[in-house]
């Protein structure tokens, strides 16, 4: 095992880490995305440039920008039910 | 369930885990030994029998070409599924229709100058490079899917920009739509063209041609191009989606 690949292993495991301990789902889509990016090395200094190249917009774009978009819809909804909550209020 | 059942019930799985995995990797061959003998035959026969250089689009397109085929589909099908699930409702229109004119490009407008220029950048660079592995399956790293979605991101550095409106006019959705089934289709058409010329679904009829030349390989270029087709339409189908419900619609808190 060359020190390349210990690297990107430890750093797969962090990234990994990071993701599963930030708390806000915001954050974590962020830090998801880092993560997608520690794999993206890890493929590619394994010697798997074909999944590198899958990973990298995949994890570095596709699920962020899905999850993001999920996430901006459910504020949307909330802050449409606190308005509709003050309205019947008044 | 209160916190103390939950962590008990982890603990009692993950020692399972641990112990089944533990015992798994016991019977694994040593790191930077593979079981020889599979690797050994794809590694010498695609290059030779098939003049393909990159044997990872090979197995894909030759060897479990079936199984491809499969994953195809799953992918199609799938993305029929989202576009189902998030299509417009009768009461989405009405509340649509009370958005002013001109407003939704601002929706997504916080990008900075940097942001827009790096994007601006990228645009070429990425929809080059997607097309590039398109079309080099067969002969480097890369292929039908890892194009497609190189090529998919293109479009992405437009809303990155802050743009979502004009994403869609360079995008359509019913060019993706178009992309996507017909990206499918070709390929089960291909799968059926072995089955017209040698008696066999998705055998080569096609000559092999010159090994490390872009047309080589027989049919591989072609179902490259079929499966990039099919990728980018659905990834881009899919967040087009997903950003309809979201960018496009009563801003948040009105």
């Amino acid at each position: 095992m060359t020190v390349l690949q210990i690297i990107a292993l430890v750093l797969v495991a962090v990234a990994g880490g990071a993701v599963v301990l930030t708390p806000e789902a915001l954050r974590q889509t962020m830090v998801l995305g880092i993560y997608g990016i520690a794999l993206t090395l890890l493929f590619f200094v394994f010697q798997a440039p074909d999944v590198a190249l899958s990973e990298i917009v995949v994890t570095g774009i596709g699920l962020p920008l899905i999850i993001l978009a999920a996430l901006r819809k459910i504020r949307q909804q909330q802050a449409r039910q606190s308005h509709a909550r003050e309205e019947a209020e008044e | 369930m209160t916190r103390r059942v939950r962590l008990g019930l982890f603990l009692v799985a993950g020692a399972g885990l641990a112990v089944v995995l533990l015992l798994g990797f016991g019977g694994l061959p040593s790191f930077g030994h593979a079981h020889e003998l599979d690797g050994a035959v794809v590694n010498l026969d695609e290059p030779t029998l098939r003049h393909a250089t990159d044997v990872v689009t090979a197995l894909n397109f030759d060897l479990r070409a079936f199984d491809t085929l499969g994953e195809e589909f799953i992918l199609f099908a799938s993305v029929t599924g989202v576009a189902l699930l998030l299509r417009t409702l009768r009461q989405e229109e009405e509340e649509d229709q009370e958005i002013t004119p001109g407003i939704e490009d601002h929706r997504f407008a916080g990008a900075s100058d940097g942001v827009k220029l790096t994007s601006l950048l990228l645009i070429p660079l990425l929809i080059a490079f997607g097309a590039y592995l398109v079309f080099h399956g067969q002969l480097t790293p890369g292929g039908g899917f890892q194009g497609g979605v190189v090529l998919a991101a293109g479009p992405i550095a437009v809303l990155l920009a802050g743009r979502y409106l004009s994403m869609k006019r360079i995008a359509p959705k019913r060019l993706l739509e178009v992309s996507d089934a017909l990206g499918a289709a070709a390929y089960g058409l291909i799968g059926l063209g072995g089955l017209i010329f040698t008696g066999v679904y998705l055998e080569d009829p096609l000559p092999l041609g010159v090994s490390g030349q872009l047309l080589s390989a027989g049919m591989m270029p072609l179902n490259s191009i079929a499966v990039g087709l099919e990728v980018t339409g659905a990834f881009l189908l899919t967040w087009t989606q997903f950003f309809d419900q979201t960018l496009v619609g009563p801003p948040s808190g009105s």
